[in-house]
């Protein structure tokens, strides 16, 4: 959304310019002391971002070729920490995981808010209602939204497997098995941020010139017609933009493992955002291990970056 | 039932299907009161099809189903979480379980505010989140001040790399940062464990000065042009004429920063180690492994009240900050 704005904003910005600048009383003096003030108002933002956001970024190349542990001198070491990590049985796990997470968490998090958007904006009745109910987990710390599901998985008492059982279906292991270890995880990270998809979708609809449908229908289109030939490319571009935002969300998937699975079972679970965590803070402080996987992690979201850049740019010509 | 219909099928789309209300108002209306007679524009089904005998019937039936799902969807989880709290250690565990608790025990609630020592774990999250607040806002309107209506050199070089920060998330970075709070570079500070570990990274918001920066664009230079004439220091121009012309931009950015650092998890996990210095979220995932399960809810309940009081009140800020930022793609 943000970035996508950037280009247009530095084209449109030369063309501004000359008209503005005749109007105002400058002399060299004046533009000057235009940009002290400036950078004065600056300084504050400058400083918090240079080394808050900027810095970690570089720092986070630099750590990825060093053997740093904070106590001893940082020693160069080359490639050393992309071999460990690459060699750990761990890493394919954790992309595979992470992969699979974000891929079913598209399913589930991306096709269904948007299709929910759809059933409420044609809604005459409790939109309210709807709408503050669909956010409230949203608002929840996500903490609490996790340790609730963690007691619904529960095999034993714990509400789905009472659920399935008073519908007569056998009980799911949940978050004790290979295979349904990671959908749980997908399924309260879900429950806990869908509402807010549903609501940015909601407004993007509400934006459709209704004359659109209009036109659609005296040609004869269907209602799942309508959605197709006019809802979704009216909403292409959110549709990308949640499409990357999404990706971008689940890359840092940490608090779901972290809290319900500790990556088990035999590393079902493990994120490559659980896995940095652990080399960094579990296995002993080996920051260079963690910052190569946080490199390879920045790589693939400036790709996710750049492809939604392209995407956005070909739409809006 | 079918009276209902017929004086809810939206009058003024029903009287006039062509009217089309623009979308700014459409929207302005829509926070105010989220009914049928808002002008609410024509949507995929058009008035005629809902209005018909069939059209009508699934109406019904849809909005039934809708309101039925959402409800234990969205709603359920919570009622179990606060019924949860209220159980006996045995009726919790009990097969098949109890839809209202037998005997509530409202004591749990301050069983589990001593356990959890949940009075501090608040009063700390409280004083990070008003803090962060106030310094993000201090720090945030400035620089999108500067770079709105003061137009440095290298401006828009300054913006870009800061909406660039946006592209990777926190955690991804969370190694360098974590070591930058231990030891800063520079001035050598040791953050770990103080206030300025969260304040710091919050205020390097870029989504917040993109906001800002957006608003400001939007008010006009002469107004400005005209204060500069008559010789109004710039500080004095954001304080008395951008300002109270932002509010509603400010709510936005006030309300998403101090939920941010209501609801953020890992980071203070790594930075706040300290019991006495923990916020609510890391406090309750460190002692939730000591504690009976129904203790446990009570703590996830006294957690949220907070959010859901805010949510309560500013409803329309969250819900239009959440669009603002999106919408303009």
């Amino acid at each position: 959304m943000d970035t996508s704005t950037v280009p247009a904003k530095r084209s449109r910005r030369p063309q501004r310019r000359p008209p503005a600048r005749p109007a105002r009383p400058s002399s060299r003096r004046r533009t000057l002391r235009t940009n002290i003030t400036a950078y004065g108002f600056l300084c504050a933002a400058l400083f918090c971002f240079a080394l808050f956001a900027w810095w970690p970024i570089v720092r986070q190349v630099v750590l990825s070729f060093q053997e740093n542990n904070l106590v001893d001198e940082p020693k160069w070491v080359g490639l050393d920490n992309f071999r460990t990590v690459i060699e750990d049985p761990a890493f394919g796990q954790a992309w595979k995981n992470t992969i699979t997470f974000t891929f079913l968490a598209l399913l589930c998090g991306y096709v269904i808010p948007f299709a929910v958007a759809i059933v409420l904006n044609e809604l005459r009745h409790a939109r309210g209602y709807l709408r503050f109910v669909v956010y409230l987990p949203v608002m929840l710390p996500p903490i609490v939204s996790v340790l609730l599901f963690r007691w619904f998985y529960d095999p034993g008492p714990g509400l789905f497997n009472q659920l399935l059982d008073f519908v007569g279906l056998p009980g799911l292991s949940w978050l004790d098995s290979t295979d349904t270890a990671l959908i749980s995880l997908v399924i309260v990270s879900t429950w806990m941020n869908m509402g807010s998809g549903v609501l940015i979708y909601l407004a993007a609809l509400q934006n459709i010139p209704g004359d659109l449908y209009e036109a659609a229908e005296l040609d004869g289109a269907g209602i799942f017609k309508r959605i197709w030939n006019v809802t979704v490319p009216q909403t292409r571009l959110i549709l990308l933009l949640m499409l990357m935002l999404q990706i971008v969300a689940t890359m840092q998937v940490f608090i779901e493992p972290y809290m319900l699975t500790g990556g088990g079972p035999e590393n079902a679970t493990v994120t490559v955002a659980f896995l940095m965590y652990q080399y960094a803070f579990v296995y002993g402080g080996n920051y260079g291990a963690g910052s190569a996987l946080g490199v390879m992690l920045m790589i693939v979201l400036l790709a996710v970056a750049a492809v939604q850049l392209r995407l956005t740019r070909d739409e809006k010509r | 039932m079918a009276n209902t219909v017929d004086m809810t099928a939206h009058p003024e789309t029903a009287a006039d299907p062509r009217k089309v209300t623009p979308p700014s108002e459409n929207r302005r209306r829509k926070g105010r009161r989220g009914a049928w007679a808002d002008g609410h524009s024509r949507t995929i089904v058009s008035p005629l099809e809902l209005k018909s005998r069939w059209g009508n019937r699934i109406y019904w039936t849809v909005l039934t189903a809708v309101l039925t799902v959402f409800t234990l969807v969205f709603v359920f989880p919570l009622y179990w979480m606060v019924t949860g709290a209220m159980k006996s250690g045995e009726e919790i565990a009990q097969m098949p379980p109890t839809l209202w608790p037998k005997d509530p025990d409202f004591s749990v609630f301050a069983d589990a505010w001593e356990l959890f020592d949940v009075g501090l774990l608040l009063k700390n999250t409280l004083f990070y989140a008003v803090g962060a607040w106030l310094f993000a806002l201090a720090v945030d309107v400035t620089a999108a001040y500067a770079l709105s209506k003061l137009r440095p050199m290298f401006g828009n070089v300054i913006l870009g790399a800061m909406l660039a920060t946006l592209m990777i998330p926190p955690i991804v970075v969370m190694i360098p940062a974590y070591i930058t709070v231990v030891d800063v570079p520079i001035f050598g500070w040791h953050l770990l464990n103080t206030p300025w570990a969260i304040w710091f990274p919050v205020a390097a918001n870029g989504f917040n000065i993109f906001l800002l920066k957006r608003f400001f664009d939007s008010i006009p230079d002469e107004i400005l042009e005209a204060a500069e004439i008559d010789g109004v220091p710039p500080w004095r121009v954001l304080v008395s004429i951008i300002l109270p012309i932002s509010r509603p931009i400010l709510g936005v950015v006030s309300i998403f920063t101090i939920v941010l650092v209501f609801k953020d998890f890992v980071w203070p996990l790594l930075v706040l180690p300290d019991s006495d210095k923990m916020t609510i979220s890391v406090g309750l995932s460190q002692t939730a492994g000591q504690v009976t399960q129904n203790q446990i809810m009570a703590g996830l309940v006294m957690a949220s009240i907070p959010m859901i009081i805010v949510f309560f009140f500013f409803q329309r800020s969250i819900m239009a900050g959440l669009t603002a930022g999106s919408l303009k793609g």
